[in-house]
């Protein structure tokens, strides 16, 4: 066990991890946050993704221990982000999820579009969700849920 | 899915890298970004006793600008590169590769040494390094060694890196101001690891007109191509393939020649005034 601190959704933690122990098996066993989701856990499909230091990351590439004095954000943190409640309606409104299973992730992509390229047409939304898998939705209602939000509709 | 034991070490210079290296030859591995070695170690195809995680090491994070080379640290990441927060030595090529890797998510943890030490033959810095014939900066035991591109790759995930050296940075040459370049890319989804890699850099100002073709099965193969820039020859371009080690007929042999004719008009097509 290697002992280390990180903040997690603001709170500042002291705690002890097993190096092989990858940063979403940490949040979801450790810390009981369930919602960062875990579907491939080799990098592919994007389910995992969250926001360290600001910036979406793969939670299951990512052993817990080396992100000693990262700040982590997981979805539960988003609850009261003015800009993640409206992706959130957007998604809702464009049908952009079915099960949720890859949701959290997807938010923490389409929080990162909106952010980072506020000029996206559709193709350059769609060419940025592609590492994020959703197996219901086909993807349209997902980019219309981005556009909505860019277009600030 | 979850990683075999390893031990975890996170040092702070790169002679405290060396020295755990060298005390742990054999048993350990570098790791920066760990967007390769993570979903390796999690399949269980890696299993090192031993992680030294170098991104905790300032000397290898920087970006050193000359006249006619940038250097760029080892642990300088893709959406670094993507984001202009360095110095690209190649009008704009580094950053439209860099904004190619896989996706924005891997693109902020993976890093340029990282995957240049890794020498998968499909991924994109290894084989654009080869093109600009960039230089490798190594750090052992004995001290800085520098290796040129063409004693890099010996081949799939194999290079001239040993167990007990980490590669601290690349130096770039600079393409002047009136070169041409394109970037083809071929694979099947967007952010996968391509099947087929052309590129041209067109720079007559300084004496390089040069073709790559990558995603082969070993180290990228890069030519002469001024000739085959002036003026398409199938006869040409089929001898360059085969010497690639690509079979005519074969599926690999088609897409590698649709990269690089694809990446030949593209070069053609770039305006030398653009910047």
């Amino acid at each position: 066990m290697s002992a280390m601190e990180l903040t997690v959704n603001g709170r500042g933690l002291r705690v002890e991890v097993e190096p092989r122990t990858h940063l979403a098996d940490f949040l979801r066993e450790q810390r009981l946050l369930t919602g960062t989701n875990l579907g491939c856990e080799h990098g592919v499909c994007g389910a995992c993704t969250l926001m360290i230091d600001g910036v979406p990351m793969r939670s299951c590439l990512i052993p817990a221990v080396s992100c000693a004095g990262a700040q982590v954000r997981t979805i539960e943190d988003f609850d009261n982000d003015p800009l993640m409640a409206r992706l959130r309606a957007a998604f809702s409104a464009e049908h952009a999820l079915q099960c949720g299973f890859c949701t959290p992730g997807m938010l923490a992509t389409a929080r990162d579009i909106v952010t980072r390229l506020p000029d996206a047409d559709d193709a350059r939304i769609r060419l940025e969700l592609s590492g994020n898998l959703c197996r219901c939705t086909g993807y349209v209602g997902l980019v219309r849920a981005v556009r909505r939000v860019l277009d600030g509709r | 899915m979850k990683a075999a034991r390893f031990e975890y070490a996170r040092p702070l210079n790169c002679a405290e890298a060396v020295g755990l290296l060298q005390q742990n030859a054999g048993r350990a591995k570098v790791v920066s970004g760990g967007q390769s070695l993570g979903a390796m170690m999690n399949l269980r195809l890696a299993q090192p006793e031993l992680l030294v995680d170098i991104r905790a090491i300032d000397a290898l994070r920087g970006c050193e600008v000359a006249e006619d080379v940038v250097t760029l640290g080892a642990t300088t990441t893709h959406a670094t590169i993507e984001d202009g927060r360095v110095t690209d030595p190649t009008r704009g090529l580094m950053r439209e590769v860099a904004g190619g890797i896989a996706y924005r998510a891997v693109r902020n943890r993976g890093t340029l040494g990282g995957s240049l030490a890794h020498a998968d033959p499909a991924a994109d810095w290894v084989n654009l390094m080869a093109l600009l014939d960039a230089q490798y900066v190594l750090q052992g035991p004995s001290g800085v060694r520098t290796v040129d591109t063409p004693n890099w790759m010996a081949g799939a995930f194999t290079t001239a890196l040993r167990e007990d050296e980490i590669l601290t940075a690349v130096r770039i040459p600079r393409l002047s101001a009136s070169a041409r370049w394109s970037y083809c890319k071929v694979n099947r989804k967007a952010g996968e690891f391509a099947q087929a890699l052309a590129a041209i850099v067109d720079d007559p100002a300084r004496a390089r007109r040069r073709a790559l073709i990558g995603a082969i099965d070993g180290a990228p193969y890069v030519f002469d191509a001024g000739p085959l820039i002036d003026l398409w020859s199938d006869a040409a371009a089929d001898l360059q393939l085969r010497r690639a080690g690509l079979k005519a007929g074969t599926y690999e042999y088609q897409i590698h020649l649709t990269a690089l004719a694809r990446a030949i008009a593209a070069s053609r097509a770039m305006n030398r005034s653009a910047a």
